[in-house]
């Protein structure tokens, strides 16, 4: 059974490369979808399901594992990337995003993808789902922890405090939220639409432990995910400095790529950069 | 379909029931946890909450919130009931019921109490007259709406040994009991309470009782009305409904909810492909109520034995 997986700083930085080529080419190919939110949330998945997470992909069912939900849906090609460098999805069928009948469904979907744990896209609901996968699990007595990955437009919506105060309230110390701060959203940036400042005090007033980081920054990952392991009575928040379009130049910081594909043009240019 | 002698006896609340019956499931199965908004001393969960405090988790007033921690709690192995009002819970947390509950297809069981207008004094903020229209409008949504206690603690031990979503709806008022303890339920199965052949009067919730009132009103005019429980609202008993429209020609449908969307539409859209026959419908007409008490509210607007009468002698005026 495989637990833990031991990569080096090295393993873990290639592979997020070639996950970016992978999501480069699969939203080029699909013609749709959204590059800049799945680019900036690629170390803090890779480092999720390559080094922290407990799971194994020969037994995707394993009652024990950890869970990752991914509450941003827009970012699923990042997700679905991983899966599939980590052995629970064919890489080859990558290029099917968006496609009718492709498992990788334009928002991710448990029925065509079952080792999924939600169901996603309309914003602002896996905090609360991921928090009632963590209390099952502490009736239980599981050692499951759970893993929230949210967009910072997303914490916008209401729910995502409703779910902050329940957190908090009853002390679900088995769960961690990142907010892929990559200071963007659909319509430009983030101070221009809705302001979510001040982050780091909204979200210890509301009672979580938070730890802010560069969400780029592989080995800081590692270790806030250690450092929140060890945080008792209270839930824990990483807010994760990214760039939106990490590591394509002229995805970088540009609204544009929110939700439009690249053209065939600018899927070469983007996968010469990521040699 | 089973008949049942009975006669109308006084009972208890049907969200006291259910309540109730939560408890007892709580007692034989490890995996029922329950979950409320701020109302479990009115939703009765508060019974569940004292015997099992580390299975009820109180959510505060946040109902969206809490239909996700029961979408994660149940695809984690548990058997959430999520309850509140009916309104609050179907139209505050509608997005969370079709993206986190209905979309995947979780087991995730919601009950709604102060359904209808029969809540009384607290007004139609309060009420909830469309939520059995938004329930059955979600794929894989199981939708029950049972007449009494011993339905209620029967439907919800169903609900229980579904799996799959499924809403309840369940009442504010002390009503009548229907049923002897030992009458059996199943999901999508109608009961028919009261055989007839000249027309058939098809209720659920609290106007099983007045459907029975109406029944025994007609007989004594020499109409033979049946009267069917339809308490599974989705997924209906077509065979019923056609048996209905075959044998009684006439059909009237009493629900505590708006006609628009709710049980009459559904019964009509399964006779309308089946055997088309005159039908009417007695509910919620285009309005919302207001305060008062619960049986002035019923008469002013038009949910007593007496409105299903009427509309039993309009259906049979156009029976060919």
């Amino acid at each position: 059974m495989l637990m833990r997986q031991e990569h080096t700083l090295e393993e873990l930085q290639v592979l997020a490369k070639r996950i970016r080529r992978e999501i480069v080419q699969m939203i080029g190919e699909a013609k749709s979808g959204h590059p800049g939110g799945s680019l900036s949330a690629v170390e803090i998945l890779v480092t999720l399901f390559f080094d922290v997470m407990r799971h194994d992909p020969s037994n995707p069912q394993w009652r024990d594992r950890d869970r990752c939900v991914l509450s941003k849906g827009h970012g699923c090609p990042a997700l679905y990337a991983v899966l599939a460098e980590a052995g629970y999805t064919p890489v080859e069928q990558l290029n099917t995003l968006r496609k009718l009948g492709s498992i990788y469904q334009g928002h991710p979907d448990k029925r065509f993808l079952p080792v999924l744990e939600a169901s996603t896209g309309s914003l602002g609901q896996g905090l609360s789902i991921g928090l009632g996968m963590a209390l099952a699990a502490r009736l239980d007595g599981r050692p499951t922890r759970v893993y929230v990955v949210l967009g910072d437009g997303e914490i916008q919506e209401g729910q995502i405090w409703e779910a902050a105060m329940f957190g908090a309230y009853h002390k679900v110390d088995n769960l961690v939220a990142i907010v892929d701060y990559n200071r963007m959203q659909l319509d430009g940036f983030i101070k221009d639409i809705m302001e979510v400042e001040p982050l780091i005090p909204k979200w210890k007033s509301f009672g979580w432990q938070v730890i802010e980081l560069d969400g780029h920054d592989i080995p800081a990952l590692q270790a806030a995910f250690a450092e929140a392991a060890s945080v008792k009575g209270q839930p824990t928040v990483i807010i994760a400095h990214t760039v939106k379009g990490k590591g394509v130049s002229f995805m970088e910081n540009n609204p544009k790529f929110h939700g439009v594909a690249p053209t065939k043009e600018e899927v070469q240019l983007a996968l010469e950069e990521l040699k | 379909m089973a008949t049942k002698a009975f006669e109308l006896k006084p009972g208890m609340a049907t969200r006291e029931a259910f309540g109730k019956a939560l408890v007892e499931l709580g007692r034989e199965n490890k995996d029922v946890v329950a979950l409320d908004a701020d109302l479990s001393k009115s939703t009765f969960t508060h019974l569940f909450g004292k015997e099992f405090p580390e299975r009820f988790f109180s959510c505060g007033i946040a109902e969206a919130n809490m239909v996700g921690v029961a979408a994660g709690l149940a695809s984690s192995g548990k058997i959430p009931f999520a309850a509140s009002f009916s309104c609050f819970l179907l139209n505050k947390s509608f997005e969370q019921l079709r993206v986190a509950v209905a979309y995947p297809g979780v087991n995730v069981k919601v009950v709604g109490t102060h359904s209808g207008i029969s809540i009384g004094e607290d007004g139609p903020s309060q009420m909830s007259v469309e939520e059995v229209s938004l329930a059955c409008s979600l794929p894989g949504f199981v939708v029950l709406a049972p007449a009494d206690e011993v339905a209620t603690r029967a439907l919800v031990r169903a609900a229980a040994e579904h799996v799959g979503p499924v809403f309840i709806r369940t009442g504010r008022p002390k009503v009548p009991v229907v049923y002897s303890p030992d009458q059996d339920f199943q999901i999508g199965t109608a009961v028919e309470v009261i055989a007839g052949w000249d027309v058939s009067i098809i209720a659920n919730g609290l106007m099983v009782a007045e459907a029975i009132r109406a029944q025994k009103a007609l007989e004594a005019e020499g109409v033979s009305a049946r009267v069917i429980d339809m308490h599974t609202v989705k997924p209906l008993d077509r065979e019923a409904i056609r048996r209905a429209a075959v044998e009684t020609g006439a059909i009237v449908v009493a629900e505590e909810h708006l006609v628009d969307g709710g049980l009459g539409v559904r019964v009509a859209q399964a006779v309308a492909q089946m055997e088309p026959c005159p039908m009417e419908f007695v509910g919620l007409q285009n309005t919302y109520a207001e305060s008062g008490t619960p049986e002035g509210l019923l008469d002013k607007y038009g949910l007593l034995a007496r409105d299903i009468i009427a509309a039993v002698r309009k259906a049979l005026s156009r029976k060919r």
